[in-house]
């Protein structure tokens, strides 16, 4: 967020990002001391900006901008590493996906427009299914992101090993775990994917 | 401590404990446990032969375990009085029933296998803790090996390293073969800064001492490479400052701004796995011997101390003064005085400076023929006392005592030991008991004319 473009509200209330999540995720930002260990435990800090650390200052500097267009939230895998060393105490791994459903909240273009498709596959094949067909989901991800050859090498040696079925596998009470599904969107009013990918 | 040792005017009780306090300012009973030694303070010459045929060995806990020491010792070498103790935990005598090659080593005939501790309770007009702190338990951090790996230590052990008069004569090696270690890592902020340890507090005395480390580390072995993995760097001291930059630019040392997520072993070297907050990325960095500068915490039986001595105490087991600006060495208990770690981190230099503060408070004490106190204390109207005694129950520094008036027995106010907290006062059902300038008409009137 350049000074001259923030909105009216956030030029009013300068903690204003700070405020929002903690009323998302109950996690305090303010907390933090800035001591790193956060991006020092992170596998996936190497290869992206801005790391876990930076995150939490871009917060506390009330830029919402900068944000949209960061990627690190996107990556990150939930493995919790950062929550569980944080010595603040902060779930850092709660805030990043706070994050991720402000970017879609505010109507914002993932940065990572790939993962948030896998997401969205990922949790489609869930409501269906009851489980992931993970044949479908790789296909569906390759096909709504254009890319449909991409992990095609690692097929033919998982389908081999029994990993890879060509046919889903319905779980018994599958129309339970799709009434979780909803009410869990209910709860976030928020869908859990990008806008469509073109072509569908 | 040797000059003191030779002071007639100072008696020195090495090895004993306060076990009881009663009392007040000017005329506190003390109760002190003398521990069996086992050696005769009078007759022993301090010659060390019993020491030197000693056969059991057990590690050092001065050298941190990176020495051995006997059953039989001094725990270091300018200890005073120079007399050594018996360890019986490990004494091949009281485990076993035989040896005893100390005592037919002993020329003065000074070891007394049958020796017990003694209680002795004396009188003395004021306390000075100075108890010091204790090392926090980094061994529960499981990202740093938990405390299996044996090429990651602490400061203190650092500080063993680098003497040389000490178990490694002034070598840092790796405590796993003894190899001269190259790639040295130190942690900042091991314990401290860290609510889920339960101490958001500052060390204070680690980025000092860890600069003063990565400096002799480079003049004792130049070949060597200091990293050092700190969030922020407090040298707020006179001359700190300067001295910090002085190890980065001519000694070397590599400080990366980020605090260490895990510690593990690849081969026989460690791998660091920190981040440069700085540029903003993960950064991996290969050791030979990481050290940690863990947290000071209050010795473990600090909480026991404080209740023997009436005093308060913090969340964390520190010493509470009475104003951390204004009284920094002074307990709420008069006579009582705080200084050094047991009160809160402190280095050399403050540590100095505040006992001489509290050398003065005992003297302006003892200088005086009569004792100056605050008027707002409280104070019992016997006739109406009916001796329930409820107020002994509720004062938290013991100043209610009883006496006997027409056949009865009454509260006291000990006027020296009450601090006008008013605890008594509020507690009394007969309202016998008001705090001198705040008596209920007074408070009373104060809320009418503020209502009025």
């Amino acid at each position: 967020m350049t000074e001259h473009e923030s909105t009216a509200e956030q030029e009013r209330n300068p903690h204003a990002l700070r405020e929002r999540i903690l009323a998302l995720s109950g996690e305090d930002v303010g907390r933090c001391i800035q001591c790193g260990k956060c991006t020092a435990g992170c596998p996936v800090a190497p290869d992206v900006q801005p790391t876990p650390n930076q995150v939490m200052q871009l917060i506390r500097m009330n830029d919402l901008e900068t944000l949209m267009g960061a990627s690190m939230f996107w990556y990150c895998s939930s493995c919790q590493t950062c929550t569980a060393r944080c010595p603040m105490e902060i779930d850092i791994e709660a805030v990043m996906n706070t994050l991720r459903r402000l970017v879609l909240e505010a109507g914002g273009e993932p940065a990572e427009k790939d993962v948030a498709t896998l997401n969205k596959v990922f949790l489609r094949s869930l409501r269906a299914h009851g489980r992931i067909f993970e044949f479908g989901v790789v296909m569906n991800r390759n096909l709504r992101t254009g890319k449909p050859l991409r992990d095609a090498m690692l097929g033919p040696a998982m389908f081999g090993k029994g990993k890879l079925g060509l046919r889903p596998h319905n779980v018994r009470q599958r129309k339970k775990i799709k009434r979780i599904i909803e009410k869990a969107r209910r709860f976030e009013r928020v869908e859990p994917g990008p806008p469509d990918a073109p072509g569908e | 401590m040797t000059e003191s040792s030779q002071d007639p005017r100072i008696r020195l009780l090495t090895y004993s404990e306060v076990e009881e306090v009663r009392g007040y300012v000017g005329n506190f009973d003390v109760t002190i446990r003398k521990k069996a030694r086992f050696v005769d303070l009078d007759k022993c010459t301090g010659c060390g032969e019993c020491t030197q045929k000693c056969p059991k060995k057990v590690p050092s806990e001065f050298d941190m375990g990176l020495g051995k020491r006997k059953a039989i010792y001094t725990p270091f070498g300018q200890a005073v009085p120079n007399v050594p103790v018996i360890d019986k935990d490990n004494c091949l005598y009281f485990k076993k029933g035989r040896c005893k090659l100390c005592v037919e080593a002993c020329g003065p005939g000074a070891i007394k296998l049958d020796d017990e501790d003694e209680l002795i309770t004396e009188k003395f007009g004021a306390i000075v803790v100075a108890t010091g702190f204790q090392q926090f338990d980094w061994t529960r951090y499981g990202e740093y090996g938990g405390g299996k790996i044996k090429n990651i230590v602490t400061g203190l052990h650092m500080e063993r390293m680098l003497e040389t008069t000490g178990p490694t004569a002034g070598k840092v090696v790796r405590p796993s073969d003894g190899k001269l270690a190259r790639d040295v890592v130190f942690v900042q902020c091991v314990g401290s800064r860290d609510e889920k340890s339960g101490m958001p507090y500052c060390s204070r005395v680690c980025c000092m001492y860890t600069a003063k480390h990565a400096l002799l580390l480079k003049e004792h072995q130049p070949e060597s490479q200091a990293y050092i993995f700190y969030i922020d760097v407090r040298a707020p001291g006179k001359n700190y400052e300067e001295f910090y930059q002085k190890v980065q630019r001519d000694f070397g040392a590599i400080y990366i701004r980020g605090r260490p997520s895990r510690i593990y072993e690849r081969g026989e070297r460690l791998v660091v796995r920190g981040a440069d907050t700085l540029t903003g990325r993960p950064v991996e960095v290969e050791a030979d011997l990481v050290v940690l500068a863990s947290a000071m915490v209050p010795n473990a039986d600090a909480v026991e101390l404080a209740k023997k001595l009436n005093i308060p105490h913090d969340q964390y087991g520190f010493f509470t003064e009475v104003h951390p600006k204004l009284q920094p060495v002074d307990s709420v208990t008069r006579g009582v005085f705080l200084t050094g770690a047991c009160q809160f981190p402190r280095d050399i230099p403050d540590t100095v400076a505040m006992s001489g503060a509290a050398a003065v408070g005992v003297c302006s004490i003892f200088s005086q023929d009569e004792l100056t106190i605050e008027p707002r204390i409280a104070r019992v109207d016997e006739q109406r006392c009916t001796g329930c005694l409820s107020c002994v129950e509720v004062c938290p520094f013991g100043a209610i005592e009883t006496r006997e008036r027409d056949g009865r027995t009454i509260a006291s106010i000990q006027e020296s030991l009450c601090a006008g907290c008013g605890n008594c006062a509020s507690t009394c059902r007969q309202r016998a008991i008001d705090v001198q300038g705040f008596k209920d008409e007074q408070i009373l009137a104060q809320i009418k004319a503020a209502f009025a």
